[in-house]
């Protein structure tokens, strides 16, 4: 066997290994009743949810708390599928926050209440946005 | 309206765009006909349309700063992310916040690379620069902002666009087309700092720095010189690997000083999409040094070579067409140009690897094998390695495109990307490195071609004993136990001694060919530094008192972080701590204002000064107007030991309408760590205070009284003749009080106001923020002489921080300047090298 062989057998094998752990520790993306399930069933693995703000009528987000000590909040997130979830974050709010168009939370239920760990952010491009400050 | 400016700044984009067409096709007719007298006509047309792409492009950057630094609100882009109040320097950052902006620093920083070629290499301006123009006419119809007739879809998106263009449905737009609003909507704060002024210029820089090896190797397949392309191409990628390593240290290092997570490396998406490219153009370098050296691996050089850029132009598909929107918190806004992006990027990586497939055969290989006791395939191994690390990163990362291409064909993939990056990435990415580092020592030691073993012993020996002695030492000295770090502590270590050892034998033979040498030092020291700082990272704000700072806060945050008051000192760190109060940034000087010391006005960027206020450069009297930064509350903190004090200011924007608090750190510096501190709670500036009960008191005129402990002193009375905010009429009466208060840090006045107005009595008593005392005058009593004072005083002004020690971050800032030493020697030695070929008239 030349040595080139073997140099191209250990790559494939780091290769291979590199995209087995890739998949192993790749998180996914869920609605929070099969994040609920998940939880339940004992599975603690951070999972992201995406979804919306909720709004009323008029479009003003509703069910935004601010924590007593102003470092955390929590807020009430719409999943693709519709479902509803009260959402709490151990930090500030995001900048931008309440512009989303889009929200993504990661992180693992506590019981009944959705703990994120991390916030993402869409924001609604320049040509959607429409107000201006005068 | 300025309706030309922007007209102008289109124009310039339509000529850049046109002119980069015309180059490209001129250039590649110049490459293509044979005959020679066609050859001078094409390129004479081929150089005459790039100068004026690069005028055009001059012209683009020239006519949209215009527009910012004018303040014409009335286009998007200087609304969007600029204002009236923003200083000088970042206006100019504000031209590269918008994507639009960054599209065309890209373009600048090639369009003047491109000039720099035509002019040093005769041999290939031909093919160079068709790739360039090609490249620049792609970039170019990123900002075209031109609508084709009929279907309706937009080819790029323009900076020059005027806010009721780019929001036609905002309801004063429809009622007044001519309006202009009065002031922009400012820039991100957490962007007012000056690393993204140099930052962006530095990345971009590198981006734009990756074309060249790319055109280069692209000309050296289409003409067949397979071999002749390496040598013009070496000392570019180089200066490449330089500036984009450096544009990527930047970030970092603004991250670690801004921004709150407390480290300088997040793995977010955005900073892998940059940190593989450079991954792949340090192995680039080194096969392509190897080819130099020894006639081996250029097939790989070619790959790698080609690999960087289609990286590059990957990255900017990544990070800028909103497929990682889910995936990454910089919130990206999609311009709808994901669309112009992948073809860019598909053309130039598909158009790349037909080439390279079509020529693969003719490509010179040598056949006999790389001995296992030669540089070369030590340092083959070693690209190997970091291509490997490469791989590691994109693979996660492009987990959202993965996702996208199982849906383009009919599945359904939920994958999505690690929840814990940092612990992710970093299990992986230590290994790799601990293989980099060992490989970058030992591969010194091999002389090209062949050594024997026994040489290779002898040469070992000595540097491998010296490398364990300071392993020993630093492990015990800096109490390292974990074992992939031990690990790492190794490799960085061995790099170091053994590199040192070359470089001692190098600079007493031939200095100039120490580059290597020199950079392989600064990697081994960048090893160590972060394994310090990064691994053994440790809160130092622990809570001592067994006192919750409040029930409300997790467990967590009360035992890791410190509550402090107002002139309490505490100690943290070995050193005595102690909040001095809140302070308030002046726009136009340098230092800061005690916020006790200006009154509010509506505005929240101006202030009063209550008493005389000395800032650089200019005196503030009382009732003085003072500009400042409003949105930014620092924090002074004052550290103490041994007769030395040193004074840190976290800052922290209060935003409502952003919501909650924006905090920066700020850090103490010293040789062996750094203090990371930043707060972690403040008092709300709109909570209603609780004050005390009134206290009251009767003294005389210069009599001496105690408020709260603090020695005070009525030091006059008088009579008054305005008092702001309330007209007063002949009949009415103001006396205004002076109370001198002698704090701990300093002294403080209050001056409460009693009036008579209509025959009413008023009162308007005074603060003392930092003190947390609020003084009335409450009544005269003429008969006696006396003055009835009242006294309030509530909880002190309190701060909670949280303080992170860095061990030995220095390690790691000065391992990069050391290795960017390493590239300018390198570059230096192959900038010479091609001088001499040049002047033999082969290049």
């Amino acid at each position: 066997m030349k040595k080139s062989h073997i140099l191209i057998l250990v790559v494939i094998a780091a290769a291979v290994t590199i995209i087995v752990s890739t998949a192993g520790d790749a998180s996914t993306y869920v609605g929070f009743d099969e994040a609920h399930v998940m939880s339940t069933a004992g599975n603690k693995k951070e999972i992201h949810v995406v979804g919306e703000l909720k709004k009323d009528a008029n479009g003003h987000i509703i069910g935004l708390e601010e924590g007593p000590d102003k470092v955390s909040f929590s807020f009430i997130m719409v999943d693709d599928n519709g479902k509803e979830q009260k959402v709490t974050y151990s930090q500030p709010m995001p900048s931008d926050f309440t512009r989303s168009e889009k929200v993504v939370v990661i992180g693992s239920y506590d019981q009944e209440n959705f703990k994120a760990s991390k916030i993402l952010l869409k924001c609604p491009s320049k040509y959607q946005e429409q107000k201006i400050n005068i | 309206m300025h309706y030309f400016i922007g007209g102008l700044g289109h124009l310039f984009v339509i000529t850049s765009f046109i002119t980069a067409l015309v180059a490209a096709f001129a250039y590649f007719k110049a490459t293509t006909v044979s005959a020679l007298e066609q050859k001078r006509f094409w390129l004479q047309n081929g150089k005459a349309g790039f100068y004026i792409h690069a005028v055009a492009v001059l012209g683009i950057c020239i006519t949209l700063f215009i527009i910012i630094s004018k303040h014409y609100f009335e286009y998007h882009y200087a609304y969007n992310y600029s204002d009236k109040k923003l200083p000088a320097y970042y206006l100019i950052s504000t031209f590269w916040n918008g994507q639009e902006g960054s599209f065309i620093l890209w373009m600048f920083w090639q369009a003047v690379l491109g000039i720099v070629v035509i002019n040093t290499n005769k041999f290939w301006e031909g093919p160079v620069m068709t790739v360039f123009a090609l490249v620049q006419a792609f970039l170019a119809s990123m900002i075209l902002g031109v609508v084709i007739p009929g279907l309706d879809f937009r080819i790029g998106s323009s900076p020059f666009i005027l806010l009721r263009d780019a929001m036609p449905e905002a309801p004063i737009f429809i009622a007044q087309p001519e309006f202009v609003p009065r002031d922009g909507n400012g820039l991100n704060p957490l962007l007012q700092n000056y690393w993204m002024v140099i930052h962006p210029p530095t990345l971009f820089l590198g981006f734009a720095t990756t074309l060249v090896p790319f055109s280069f190797c692209i000309a050296g397949l289409w003409l067949r010189k397979y071999r002749d392309w390496v040598r013009p191409a070496l000392p570019w990628a180089l200066f490449s690997g330089a500036v984009l390593g450096l544009g990527i240290l930047m970030g970092g290092y603004w991250a670690y000083e801004t921004l709150n997570f407390g480290g300088y490396w997040n793995w977010d998406p955005v900073e892998n999409a940059v940190y593989v490219p450079w991954l792949i153009l340090i192995a680039c370098i080194h096969t392509m040094i190897t080819y130099k050296n020894s006639e081996t691996a250029l097939k790989a050089s070619i790959v790698l070579v080609i690999s960087v850029f289609v990286l590059i132009l990957y990255s900017t598909f990544l990070t800028r067409s909103g497929v990682l929107g889910d995936a990454s918190v910089h919130s990206f806004t999609d311009l709808g140009l994901s669309g112009q992006l992948l073809i860019y990027l598909l053309f130039f990586m598909l158009a790349a690897i037909a080439l390279a497939i079509f020529r693969w055969k003719e490509i010179p290989t040598s056949e006999k094998e790389a001995s296992v006791y030669s540089r070369e395939f030590w340092i083959f191994i070693g690209a190997i390695t970091l291509c490997l690390m490469g791989f590691q990163v994109l693979m996660p990362t492009s987990i959202p495109v993965w996702n996208k291409i199982i849906g383009l064909f009919g599945g359904t993939s939920n994958l999505a990307p690690p929840a814990d990056q940092i612990g992710f990435y970093s299990r992986f990415q230590l290994w790799f490195a601990v293989v980099v580092g060992f490989l970058s020592g030992v591969g010194q030691f091999f002389w090209w071609k062949n050594i024997s073993k026994e040489e290779l012993k002898k040469e070992l020996t000595v540097p491998a004993l010296v490398a364990l002695v300071l392993f020993a030492v630093i492990i015990t000295l800096g109490k390292v136990h974990n074992f992939s770090y031990l690990m790492l502590t190794l490799a960085g270590v061995f790099t170091l001694v053994t590199n040192a050892k070359i470089l001692l034998s190098l600079l007493q033979s031939s200095p100039g060919l120490s580059g290597g040498a020199v950079a392989h030092i600064g990697i081994g020291m960048m090893l160590v530094g972060i394994m310090f700082s990064a691994g053994y990272s440790r809160v130092v704000s622990l809570n001592n008192t067994g006192m919750l700072i409040s029930k409300e806060f997790s467990e967590d945050f009360n035992r890791e972080n410190l509550l402090l008051f107002v002139n309490e000192p505490r100690t943290m760190w070995g050193y005595d701590i102690e909040y001095l109060g809140e302070r308030l940034e002046p726009r136009y000087h340098a230092g800061f204002i005690r916020s006790g010391d200006v009154a509010k006005t509506g505005d929240d960027d101006r202030v009063i000064a209550k008493v005389e206020i000395p800032l650089e450069g200019k005196t503030y009297k009382v009732k003085d107007t003072i500009e400042i930064h409003g949105e930014n509350t620092f924090y002074e903190i004052q550290l103490r030991r041994r007769g030395n004090t040193y004074t840190l200011y976290p800052r922290a924007q209060i935003n409502p309408e952003m919501g909650g608090l924006l905090v920066s750190p700020d850090i103490y510096r010293t040789v062996t760590a750094d203090l990371y501190t930043h707060v972690s709670s403040v008092m709300k500036p709109t909570e209603d205070e609780e004050w005390s009960k009134l206290e009251e008191m009767r003294i005389k005129q210069e009599q001496k009284f105690f408020v709260n402990d603090y020695v005070a002193v009525l030091q006059s009375v008088d009579r008054v003749f305005e008092v702001e905010g309330i007209p007063l009429t002949n009949e009415d009466v103001a006396v205004r009080a002076k109370v001198y208060i002698q704090g701990k840090k300093g002294d403080y006045f209050a001056e409460p106001i009693f009036l008579i107005k209509d025959k009413m009595v008023g009162r308007i008593p005074d603060e003392i923020q930092d003190l947390g005392l609020r003084i009335s005058l409450l009544n005269i009593h003429p008969e006696t002489n006396e003055f009835s004072i009242g006294i309030n005083t509530r909880q002190k002004d309190w701060v909670v921080i949280k303080a992170l020690e860095k061990p030995f971050i220095n390690v790691l800032w000065i391992g990069t300047l050391i290795l960017m030493t390493g590239f300018g020697i390198a570059i230096s030695r192959r900038i010479r090298e091609f001088r001499k070929m040049k002047e033999k008239g082969m290049e």
